[in-house]
Formats: structure tokens, C-alpha cells, sequence
């Protein structure tokens, strides 16, 4: 089993862990004013690499506090986790910042 | 006109009955209590803890524990409440208008679950047949607590002492639970003279 390290409690197996999928991607502030097309993409267009992605988890059977993880798709590998709100600990995959300028999500 | 008295019912009264203790490790249920759940910001705590009679730990996945009450942290801004023998709605309104004048949430969860202690030294053992968790002294120590998982259930689960833990278990879920743990403890019940699986 993965163990995963909840920013609040520490090192606790996979199993208490639901995902929230990715992460970093912000409400557009006057969302009236986009098209259709930008609407869509902020709702349902995802970036879906192989390597590193930031994602969001939620510690449901332990403090039930979402917090953000880098992992990798590949591997499995967990890289960080972070508090929602904290500087990502490392840049994250260039393809994803790409991504996210693109749609106007705050990194 | 009917008068209506409702009487409150463990959930475990029915599975618990005839539990064979034993040396090794047995299940106990633990009396009834009034729960609270108080969830607030950081200004709000000390008052919180003032209102209860026990200071809200802010360690994560600590209990505190006074005459009788213990504050569990559950979330960096949620604690649970627990007060054995205190008549819950007494508690509520006490509580609620000491807090009137912060923002914060206190919730009556009295009647959502259950209790039960589990203790011996094949404790970790048997808690471990659905706890994934690791139990051992070390990353579990007397005084912790938290939420987590037994089988299908969530549980919050505490230390009390070296080798006592207390189960707090939504109703609908503690015979599942409680079951759980006796079928697991049973090969302690057959052989007295088991030896420790270490
Ligand atoms: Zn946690």
C-alpha cells in the first residue's frame, strides 16, 4: 500500500485517501465574459501527462483536510505534498504550467 | 394524548452480550456520552476549550483529557467533544452561549455513535486485521488519536494506555465493527496458552 504524507498528519496508508483531481486551476474572476470555448476548457479540459502532475487530495478518513500532491503518472511516485495555498515545492512539468497559462488558471 | 419517552438504546447492547474476555485481548463497551463536534477559527479556540473545561489540544491527532471530559483533534480546526455521564443538550446550550459571540460551529453528534475499548496486549494485533494503520508504540503512542478506517468502517481511534484503545463507531456501523474485532480475536479465545504471533 502507498503511503502518502498528509501535510497535517504525517505518513498514513492510501486507504484514507480519496483524489480530487488536478490542482492549481482557479475560477476565472469574471467568468460572464468568457466564450463558450473558454468556459468548457476551464470545466472540463484536463492535462493528462505522463511524469509529474499536481493534483489534489483529500485526507477523507483521517483530518479530512484537501491539500495538494506532485506525483508522478508513470511511476506511481509521490514527489510532494504541499497545504492548499503553498507555493508548489518544486516547478511543476513545464507542460502543465503551459497548460494552465493557456486557460488562465493561477499556478 | 400519548406521552412519548424516548429511551436511548447502545447499538452495541445486542452483539456485545456474552463477549468471552480474555488475557490476550478483549472488548469492552464504554458508557454512553455527550459528544460535541466544535469546528472554528484559530480566535475561537481558547474560548472553545474554556466553555468545555478542557483545553483543545492543537497538536494534530492528540487528546486532552480532564475530570471526566476529552477534547479530541480530529482537524486543524476540528475537535470532538466528549463528555461521559453530562446530559448533551445541557452541555449544547452551556457551551453555545459561552461561544455566542465568535464564529464557529458546535454540533450535538451524542446520538450519531457508539463506543468501545479494546485492550490487551494482542490489541494491535486485532485491530490491525482492518486497521491499516501502524500501531506500534512508536508512530502511535498513548494520548494520540485520529480518524481512520476498520474494515468498511470509519473509526475514530484512540490510545488510552499501552495496550488500550477506544473505538468511536457510527451506530449503524459498531456491530459490523464490533464483530469484526471478535472474529478477529478468536484465536486467542480458543488457545489460552497461544503464544504472541511476533
Ligand atoms: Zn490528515
Amino acid at each position: 500500500m502507498l503511503l502518502i504524507k498528509c501535510p497535517f498528519c504525517g505518513p498514513r496508508p492510501e486507504l484514507e485517501f480519496s483524489y480530487g483531481g488536478q490542482a492549481h486551476i482557479a475560477r476565472p474572476k469574471d467568468p460572464a465574459s468568457l466564450d463558450d470555448e473558454s468556459w468548457a476548457e476551464y470545466l472540463y479540459i484536463r492535462s493528462n501527462p505522463k511524469g509529474l502532475h499536481a493534483e489534489r487530495w483529500r485526507h477523507i478518513h483521517g483530518c479530512a483536510r484537501f491539500f495538494n500532491v506532485q506525483r508522478n503518472t508513470a511511476s506511481d511516485a509521490i514527489v510532494a505534498t504541499y497545504k492548499i495555498g503553498e507555493e508548489p515545492p518544486k516547478p511543476v512539468d513545464p507542460g502543465l504550467e503551459e497548460w494552465s497559462s493557456r486557460s488562465g488558471a493561477a499556478l | 394524548m400519548v406521552e412519548a419517552t424516548i429511551v436511548r438504546v447502545n447499538s452495541l447492547a445486542a452483539v456485545s452480550r456474552d463477549s468471552a474476555s480474555s488475557p490476550q485481548v478483549s472488548l469492552a463497551v464504554l458508557p454512553d456520552a455527550a459528544k460535541l463536534v466544535f469546528r472554528g477559527r484559530p480566535s475561537s479556540i481558547g474560548a472553545a476549550g474554556e466553555a468545555f473545561g478542557v483545553e483543545l489540544p492543537q497538536t494534530a491527532n492528540r487528546f486532552r483529557e480532564a475530570a471526566g471530559r476529552k477534547a479530541y483533534w480530529l482537524g486543524p480546526d476540528e475537535w470532538l467533544l466528549e463528555a461521559i455521564g453530562v446530559d448533551s443538550s445541557e452541555l449544547f446550550s452551556t457551551m453555545s452561549e459561552k461561544l455566542a459571540s465568535h464564529s464557529c460551529s458546535l454540533v450535538d453528534v451524542s446520538h450519531r455513535s457508539d463506543s468501545m475499548a479494546i485492550r490487551g496486549p494482542m490489541s494491535e494485533y486485532v485491530l490491525n486485521h482492518g486497521c491499516p494503520l501502524d500501531l506500534s508504540e512508536r508512530a502511535f503512542p498513548v494520548g494520540m488519536c485520529t480518524r481512520t478506517i476498520l474494515g468498511k468502517s470509519p473509526i475514530v481511534l484512540s490510545r488510552t494506555e499501552q495496550e488500550v484503545f477506544h473505538l468511536d463507531v457510527w451506530r449503524s456501523f459498531s456491530p459490523y465493527v464490533w464483530s469484526f474485532l471478535d472474529e478477529a480475536r478468536q484465536e486467542f479465545l480458543h488457545d489460552q496458552s497461544a503464544r504472541s504471533p511476533t
